[in-house]
């Protein structure tokens, strides 16, 4: 059972950026681990706080909110938002005792299919190191 | 009673009665006398016989900007410490109220007395208290004791360094000297140090007492959602009940929502039927504020609030 395990990733992936490198990485044929479930959201500042803590305690292993280089956004300051957001989120998150790494966030643009899948490698790796969320979990999804 | 004490409640029944009969203000509001000893209550007086019971003492801990929600279409004059200025500055920057409206008294703040502190170092009941300067004279039914203020101030009023609020309109005393008596909030500093899985077990088993009665949320002058999460239907957040990854949840976002907001009046803990040490969230926000965007919470009314507003370069080095 515990050697079988696979982590189950949340994906917050901005419409105009990550999602379309995401797209890309499809098309162009890459592989990346089928662990993660992709959400498309209008912008990385659109990711509320309660939509990362809902899937944590849904019993999600780990989430990834991805947007847009900074100067890059659609909207012109909305990662830049989700960049102090982001920020304040996850040092809070660690500081009551959620471990490092349950929560990532990444730049990603269009063009960028091959680092997509670069980090849906790493972070899938790392969450495995993690093993299974434990805290905060109600009921597993 | 004690002398400065005394000065500073005449001067804010003297100031209200003036507003009041000048019609400046619509009401004012104050703290008076409760029922108990080591409690007030806050009060609306609307005519300037009635400024005869407001009062100054070291129990008046209440944040009163929560009540300028009720009122922001009145002139109002209130009774505000540092913390409570503070708040206000914030709101105005959210624009609860029009600044034009309001009247500050400013009282600067001699920090304010744990009542939980005081009755437990006694035993019985406490049926009088008298400030005499830096001390306290508790008495019962069969005893009487004098107490060290210093060792009984609530912990969000040890780490102050905002006690006169400069914002005030008018100030019932000279300015005081501003300086904590302890470095950083203590708890933080503690707290930051242990490993994670005993933190989360700390977070836990204080979490575990809620039982959400939502008096935290209530006082707080930031908190005031038409419709909070806690309430809102669709998305449901968070489902009614005591689970205990229910109740992790209103205090993560409870917390959280006062990011850049939370002017570190201590007014949630104080409120907490069940003793949750509320402020070592809140505290940790306001530290970590201070530290990614050199923001603190209503120093100037110009600054926009941080989580509104954003820099170029502003630190991303957590971002992949």
């Amino acid at each position: 059972m515990e050697n079988n395990w696979e982590p189950k990733i949340l994906a917050f992936l901005c419409n105009w950026c990550s999602y379309a490198g995401a797209d890309l990485a499809g098309t162009s044929r890459i592989q990346y681990p089928p662990n993660i479930r992709v959400i498309r959201v209008p912008c990385s500042g659109r990711i509320n706080p309660l939509f990362i803590l809902k899937a944590l305690q849904s019993g999600i292993d780990g989430v990834l909110v991805s947007g847009c280089h900074p100067g890059d956004c659609h909207y012109l300051s909305g990662n830049y938002i989700g960049r102090r957001k982001s920020a304040t989120l996850k040092r809070f998150l660690e500081y009551i005792g959620i471990e490092e790494g349950r929560v990532q966030f990444s730049w990603v643009s269009a063009a960028e299919g091959g680092k997509f899948s670069q980090l849906v490698y790493e972070v899938t790796e790392e969450i495995k190191r993690l093993g299974p969320a434990k805290r905060f979990v109600k009921n597993r999804v | 009673m004690d002398e400065r004490l005394k000065k500073i409640q005449e001067k804010i029944r003297e100031k209200s009665k003036e507003l009041l009969s000048k019609k400046r203000v619509d009401l004012i509001i104050g703290f008076s006398n409760w029922t108990l000893p080591l409690r007030t209550t806050p009060v609306f007086i609307r005519t300037p016989e009635g400024t005869e019971s407001l009062i100054w003492n070291s129990f008046c801990e209440n944040n009163l900007a929560t009540y300028i929600h009720k009122f922001n279409r009145f002139r109002v004059g209130i009774v505000v410490k540092g913390c409570d200025a503070r708040s206000l500055t914030a709101l105005s920057l959210e624009k609860r109220f029009n600044p034009d409206g309001i009247f500050l008294i400013g009282v600067p703040c001699q920090r304010m007395v744990d009542r939980r502190k005081v009755a437990r170092a006694v035993k019985g009941e406490i049926i009088r208290v008298e400030e005499r300067g830096e001390e306290l004279l508790v008495e019962g039914e069969e005893f009487k004791t004098v107490l060290e203020k210093r060792d009984f101030l609530y912990p969000s009023c040890q780490v102050c360094i905002h006690r006169t609020p400069s914002q005030a309109h008018f100030l019932a005393d000279d300015p005081v000297e501003e300086f904590p008596l302890v470095e950083t909030h203590p708890e933080v500093d503690v707290f930051e140090k242990k490993p994670p899985e005993e933190r989360w077990r700390y977070f836990e088993s204080e979490t575990s007492r809620c039982i959400r009665c939502y008096a935290c949320r209530q006082v707080c002058p930031m908190c005031y959602c038409t419709e909070c999460f806690v309430e809102c239907l669709r998305p449901k957040w968070i489902e009614g009940g005591l689970n205990p990854q229910d109740l992790q949840f209103y205090h993560i976002v409870r917390a959280y929502h006062q990011t850049g907001r939370c002017s570190g009046c201590g007014a949630c803990e104080r409120a907490c039927p069940m003793d949750i040490p509320l402020t070592y969230l809140t505290q940790k926000l306001n530290q970590d504020v201070k530290e990614l965007f050199g923001f603190e919470v209503g120093l100037d009314s110009k600054t926009p609030p941080p989580l509104s507003t954003y820099e170029v370069e502003d630190k991303g080095d957590f971002i992949k």
